[in-house]
């Protein structure tokens, strides 16, 4: 570990040009994308253990308001987000076996599935709000405490996954942007590798919203 | 170290020299080099520190007699609150390890830069923007925030005042530090010099390595937490206020997650820079070096499971109580460990009582006076006796100030001639210390007494009987300031003209001493091979030979 296997360390007091410190570690950078994800999945590790705390005080509230989300829509949408994952993957592969244009059209239809995501989400909160049910809607004010306490979690848990879905969407638009002008490249993949590990996170932390929120009943 | 580590003619061109793509501000402003991003943050951190001591000022004077003296009580909230998210959030939590640990850790373990020098750079700018954030919402048409810099629910979620802004700035400087964390474990892994195994690390790498676990496992947690109070006030979910059935507990539960394990942020990397003055000065193997690097591992691991414990009068099960008062104290075990390897280390040293040194010994003077008192707070039947007194502020001043600030300014002294390459006037820089902890004591071991006679915290009127004892701390505030102007006095004029110092004035062994002053852009002339631990003094002139 100690010694920079991967690397072609130069030094930059030889040649002109100013980046300082110029090696590259693909294992090293790897290694600081799994760390970063350990805090994102820490960050949303906050908001897990206060549904635990408010569906334990709140058991039946929880019970009935679960049964009001559409089970079909966050089904559509976990299709949608492990589909996602794969063609992010095929992408992935695609360009380590040097077929860019693959990779490319792989890549593109992440996205597009991300995008989709975010329109099925739409329906479904405009659903919602049509019905008076948002934080601070007049049918909502009318529920009790627990019901408000749902919501409110419902809101701002899936708010923040499509806030990531989102951030998700722009990085891999700039590692398209990358790959097109050939920053990212069968020989130089550690940027697309890390973007994928990101996109998975987004998949994986809906794998656990999706059956607190509309699966327990 | 290798043989052509240095060049000993005089004619390499150090980082302040070397001319990269960019000049002048901008050369220190899109500068990815770990040196110029230390020296950033360093320059900072001064700067607000100054103007967190100037609110601590006011505060005091505002104490000198009882009812109003220079300010109403709305203006005095939210000084109190401005000095804590100033001191802690821009000044403690970040000062040794963003400022002193980006520019010495990827010397001290022969590396050229950190792993991701770019989103060093990036984290620093992170940094700048939330100061400024904070320091702006002072003047929304909210008025400055009054709650605390602890933000409790549900008043944070009713004031009037302008508290999105703060809590933002406090999020973003989170983010800031989480990402020092994940460079700096990366880096620590990734680029050690040949040999260097972790054992031979020097003991600052060691905690801030620590530190750094601390910062990403704890600090997505009050990211949550301040995302959630601002999501709270600005939709109106209703998390955490319990008219609208949230649970303010569950606030502090999830606010002190990490706000306690911070308060090891903001020791263990003071802690580190101990562990490398006292065998410096003391010419001698640090006593116990594997006690000391697993403490500091052990203290990152209990201290992220004590956070109830500020919560003991705040409605818990007794059982929780009671385990979290256990807890703290295993705390005490590690840092006891700590302080035993620092005394013993000097036990029959060659003992050289230069200003780094002196300061230390301040520090271990009133850090354990901090963490005595902390015993008594963790203790559940004097806790709720003291909870929410002077007697807290004075521990806590005792613990961040007397501990992480105290060796801030150690470190500042330590490395002074490895950053700027000259010397300060070392008698005028002792009796800058020596004010200062004489007016430290006035100051906080007052509070102590305060406290204990029932004084509360946080309030800016108080009964008739504690005016003498106020105006004495008020009197030792100023002999405190006139202590740390004179110092930092000191120091300028030995930046504008102090003598050269030489490559290594202290006799120290870690690799930055045998490097030349100021180090060259890229450290080192060859990445140096590790034979021995940092602090072998047997081996002392075969490692240093190439020096002065």
């Amino acid at each position: 570990m100690s010694t920079n296997s991967t690397t072609n360390a130069t030094h930059g007091e030889e040649h002109g040009h100013e980046h300082v410190h110029d090696l590259r570690d693909d294992y090293g950078s790897k290694l600081g994308m799994w760390l970063f994800l350990f805090t994102e999945l820490i960050l949303f590790g906050g908001l897990f253990l206060l549904y635990m705390a408010y569906r334990y005080q709140y058991f039946p509230e929880f019970q009935l308001s679960a049964k009001s989300l559409k089970i079909w829509m966050g089904g559509l949408n976990t299709i949608i987000l492990l589909t996602s994952s794969l063609t992010m993957v095929l992408s992935i592969v695609a360009l380590q076996r040097r077929k860019i244009k693959a990779s490319i059209y792989w890549l593109i239809t992440t996205i597009v599935f991300a995008f989709g995501f975010l329109v099925v989400k739409y329906f479904e909160w405009s659903d919602k709000f049509a019905h008076g049910i948002f934080p601070g809607g007049e049918e909502l004010a009318l529920k009790s405490q627990g019901e408000k306490v749902f919501y409110g979690l419902y809101f701002t848990m899936t708010g923040l996954h499509g806030l990531h879905v989102i951030i998700g969407m722009i990085i891999l638009g700039f590692i398209l942007v990358f790959i097109v002008k050939g920053k990212v490249s069968p020989d130089r993949f550690a940027l697309i590798e890390n973007g994928g590990l990101y996109w998975h996170l987004v998949d994986l932390i809906w794998i656990f919203l999706f059956p607190l929120f509309y699966l327990l009943h | 170290m290798s043989d052509s580590t240095v060049n000993t003619s005089g004619d390499y061109v150090n980082f302040y020299q070397y001319k990269g793509k960019h000049s002048g501000i901008l050369g220190w402003l899109l500068s990815v080099d770990h040196k110029r991003i230390g020296l950033l943050y360093l320059g900072s951190m001064v700067l607000f520190f100054l103007v967190g001591m100037t609110l601590g000022f006011f505060m005091r004077l505002e104490m000198w007699n009882p009812g109003q003296d220079v300010m109403g009580p709305q203006t005095y909230n939210a000084l109190f609150t401005l000095h804590g998210i100033i001191m802690i959030f821009l000044v403690i939590i970040p000062g040794i390890p963003a400022g002193f640990g980006n520019f010495f850790l990827p010397i001290q373990i022969g590396a050229e830069d950190v792993s991701f020098p770019r989103l060093n750079l990036f984290s620093w700018y992170l940094y700048t923007i939330g100061g400024l954030l904070a320091v702006a919402s002072l003047f929304l048409s909210g008025g400055p925030i009054d709650t605390g810099w602890t933000f409790y629910a549900p008043y944070s979620l009713r004031t009037g005042t302008e508290v999105i802004m703060p809590l933002m700035a406090a999020f973003i400087l989170g983010f800031s530090s989480i990402l020092t964390g994940v460079n700096f474990v990366t880096t620590v892994h990734r680029l050690r010099a040949p040999g260097m195994t972790f054992f031979k690390m020097p003991l600052f790498i060691w905690s801030l390595y620590s530190t750094a676990w601390i910062q990403i496992i704890g600090t997505p947690i009050i990211g949550i937490t301040i995302l959630l109070v601002v999501v709270e006030r600005m939709f109106g979910v209703g998390l955490f206020d319990p008219a609208m059935g949230g649970d303010p507990i569950l606030f502090q539960h999830l606010f002190w997650i990490y706000s306690h394990p911070a308060v090891y942020i903001m020791i263990l990397p003071a802690m580190g820079v101990v562990s490398e003055i006292i065998p410096t000065f003391a010419r001698k193997t640090i006593f116990g070096y594997g006690a000391i690097a697993v403490s500091s591992i052990a203290i990152a691991f209990v201290g992220t499971l004590v956070w109830g414990h500020h919560m003991f009068t705040s409605g818990m099960s007794d059982e929780s109580r009671w385990v979290y008062s256990f807890l703290t104290f295993i705390v005490a075990l590690p840092s006891g460990v700590k302080i035993f390897n620092w005394v013993a280390t000097m036990y029959k040293g060659s003992i050289k009582a230069e200003t780094p040194f002196l300061y230390v010994m301040a520090f271990i003077f009133l850090f354990s006076i901090g963490g005595l008192t902390g015993l008594v707070l963790g203790s559940l039947a004097t806790d709720v006796h003291l909870h929410d007194t002077y007697f807290v502020v004075a521990h806590f001043h005792y613990v961040m100030f007397g501990g992480t600030i105290f060796i801030f300014f150690a470190a500042l002294h330590y490395w002074f001639p490895k950053m700027f390459g000259k010397m300060y006037n070392t008698k005028i820089a002792n009796i800058a210390l020596a004010i200062m902890v004489v007016g430290f004591n006035m100051l906080y071991f007052t509070f102590f007494i305060l406290g204990y006679l029932g004084m509360p915290r946080r309030y800016y009127d108080y009964l008739p009987e504690f005016q003498g004892m106020h105006q004495f701390a008020t009197v030792g505030s100023w002999v405190l300031i006139a202590g740390i102007l004179l110092m930092f006095i000191n120091l300028f004029l030995g930046l504008k003209n102090g003598k050269k110092s030489g490559n290594n004035p202290w006799g120290g062994m870690t690799l930055e001493w045998t490097v030349p002053s100021p180090p060259p852009l890229l450290n080192f002339k060859k990445i140096p091979t590790v034979k021995y631990g940092p602090y072998e003094y047997e081996h002392y002139d075969e490692v240093t030979k190439n020096v002065n």
